[in-house]
């Protein structure tokens, strides 16, 4: 079987689930890696020392910022010449829409999200979820090359082995844009949530602590923004002390707390971290949806008939304002930091 | 402007589903509008709204029943509203959905955007979007968390552009294209308006117009991707543990020992 993996990368910096479906892709057999860009000699390299036994690169200045058109044309033009039987992708913004218009070019279809891919000779089966998580399906493709897009953390990481070589070759870039990319505001988002083995989640209960006096001159709506500002410093404590990356609920991001990019849930993120800590969360349905693939979730919430205790492995019933930095505290001195 | 936005009938987000004998069961759960998709009607009447002489046209694929759905977006203030219905469809997956929306969105004429939501509730692929864009042959800009329409171009003898801010993992990318284009938002369009008293009388009285395979000029496309088996979940330990104790310190000592020794960090 031939086998392609894509290297996900923004600005030169690759996704760690890439890293993921190049070990997925050596368990089944000798892989090329795929690195589109503009100067991306280094991710190239990087792909190699993950496991790739050789790499095609399409470097052009044209591709320096992703768009759809000219990534799916170029992997289109790819696989119509070397004719993979699968294409592996990490599941990212970038790659469902460009996968997607490829599958379009190559009469086939995209399988997202999967769980678990089984080869057995010929036939991939993919396992994925479906319904927001609340079932899985067990998919196959009828035709060639089969293109799967891995959910972050499904999958074991490879060891890297530095300094191992292999041959680049470079390919055809297709440039032929629709679009124009006009500039970027990059958030400094850290840890990103779908990389992180642990998230520290903030709620509305970030903004309710009475005894914080906000200065002077704000209305009622800054006040309680201040406040959650507050909270959220200490959430985003727990996390950096833990490596972790912070996450929130809808009614944070709805309140003004925190931007859209950190929401957890049905319409935010689905994450996979190994542990989950829900601080000032209720724990609606909506929010849970987010989080089915959590190994452990952690909830600390004042009310004890919150929801978000009949998905918790272990649960505070407390002021999350007194819980949170006490914890931060108490990892701080147990792991040495 | 003419304006499509693609909506699709779901199961209810609240809905318990589990997979009975290899079928879905959705209990008693209504069918409701795709909640993603409710995003996309309200874009595209934000930029009704923007752009005068404009209008919104829902459009979906799915039985006689979706009409409902339709009908949530024509109370929500869309125009008009068509669906795709026909037995051969039975089996779409997303590349099929998408070149049946693209033949619709031909049939109908002039379009100059088409709306979608980020993705369904039911499969959750979010590929259709790009897909349709692709066979359009238009320009996609995923992910908007909003769109402004360069209403000066005209003026200006250029084609008529739409900018769009795209939410991704890293931040915001702002991105250009000429109309026509296909956009799909996300949550920071803006919530949803709900259905005016106005809005769901004039929607109760709509006549729906279906169009068939046949209206469309097209066969049915073949399912690429087919599913073999259903499973529920693996069942979860639902039993919690509450850490108590005298102090907030004594509490956080105690969960730090337990979140140590089950090796989650
Ligand atoms: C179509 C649709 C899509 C949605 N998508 C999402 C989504 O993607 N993500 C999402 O999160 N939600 C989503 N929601 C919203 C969801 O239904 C809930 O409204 C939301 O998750 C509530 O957020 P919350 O738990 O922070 O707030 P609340 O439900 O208000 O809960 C706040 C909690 O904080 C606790 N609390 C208050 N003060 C303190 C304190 N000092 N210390 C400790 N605990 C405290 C309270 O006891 C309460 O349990 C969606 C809803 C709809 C209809």
């Amino acid at each position: 079987m031939k086998i392609f993996v894509y290297i996900d990368h923004f600005k030169g910096e690759a996704q760690a689930t890439s890293w993921e479906a190049l070990g997925l892709a050596k368990s089944f057999g000798a892989t090329t890696a795929l690195v589109f860009g503009s100067s991306v000699d280094d991710v190239a390299k990087a792909a190699l020392e993950y496991g790739a036994d050789d790499v095609l690169v399409a470097d052009d200045p044209a591709l320096l910022d992703f768009r759809a058109e000219t990534y799916a044309s170029t992997l289109s033009a790819i696989a119509s010449s070397r004719t993979p039987d699968l294409i592996l992708f990490p599941t990212t913004t970038r790659t469902r829409e460009f996968a997607a218009m490829s599958a379009v070019d190559l009469n086939t279809n995209v399988i997202t999200d999967a769980t678990a891919v089984e080869v057995n000779g010929d036939s991939i089966v993919v396992t994925r979820p479906i319904y927001e998580g609340k079932l899985f399906e067990k998919v196959t493709a009828s035709a060639k090359p089969q293109l799967i897009t891995l959910r972050g953390r499904a999958f074991p990481k490879p060891e890297k082995t530095a300094g191992k070589t292999g041959t680049i070759t470079k390919v055809e870039a297709k440039t032929d844009a629709l679009t124009t990319v006009e500039g970027y505001s990059v958030a400094d988002v850290g840890v990103s949530l779908n990389d992180a083995g642990v998230i520290v989640s903030g709620g509305r209960g970030v903004s309710n602590n009475p005894s914080l006096q906000p200065p002077a001159g704000l209305d009622d709506k800054q006040a309680e923004i201040w406040r959650a500002h507050q909270g959220f410093k200490l959430v985003g404590e727990l996390a950096s002390t833990l490596g972790g990356a912070v996450g929130a609920s809808r009614a944070a991001v709805d309140g003004g707390y925190i931007p859209y990019s950190n929401q957890v849930g049905q319409t935010g993120k689905v994450v996979a971290p190994d542990l989950y800590i829900a601080c000032g969360i209720s724990g609606a349905i909506q929010h849970l949806a987010g989080i089915r693939s959590a190994k452990m979730v952690v909830a600390i919430n004042k009310d004890p008939d919150a929801p978000i205790f009949k998905v918790a492995r272990y649960g505070v019933v407390g002021d999350l304002f007194q819980i949170v930095p006490a914890l931060t505290e108490a990892f701080k001195k147990k792991l040495g930091k | 402007m003419k304006i499509i936005a693609c909506i699709k009938q779901v199961p209810d987000s609240e809905a318990k589903i589990k997979a009975e004998n290899g079928q879905i069961n959705t209990g008693d759960a209504p069918l409701v509008i795709n909640p993603f998709d409710e995003y996309a009607v309200e874009g595209a009447l934000q930029q009704r709204e923007a752009v005068s002489g404009s209008t919104v046209t829902a459009l979906c694929i799915g039985p006689e029943s979706a009409k409902e759905a339709l009908k949530h977006a024509l109370a929500m203030g869309a125009d008009d509203a068509i669906l795709v219905s026909d037995p051969a469809l039975n089996d779409l997956d997303t590349v099929g959905a998408a070149r049946v929306l693209a033949a619709a969105i031909q049939k109908v004429g002039g379009v100059d955007m088409v709306v979608f939501g980020r993705q369904t509730l039911d499969n959750g692929s979010g590929l259709t979007s790009a897909q349709t864009a692709r066979a359009l042959g238009w320009s996609l800009l995923g992910l908007a968390g909003q769109i402004k329409v360069d209403t000066l171009s005209e003026s200006k003898g250029e084609e008529r552009s739409v900018s769009v801010e795209r939410v991704i993992e890293e931040g915001r990318q702002s991105v250009k294209a000429n109309l026509p284009a296909v956009i799909s938002v996300v949550q920071s369009i803006g919530e949803p308006r709900y259905p005016s008293f106005m809005g769901i009388r004039k929607a109760s009285k709509a006549e729906i117009p279906v169009w068939s395979l046949s209206d469309l000029g097209i066969a049915a496309p073949d399912a690429i991707i087919t599913r073999s088996e259903l499973m529920n979940p693996p069942a979860r330990d639902t039993s919690v543990e509450i850490i108590s104790g005298e102090s907030a310190a004594e509490i956080a000592d105690k969960l730090a020992d337990k979140l140590i020794a089950e090796k989650v960090l």
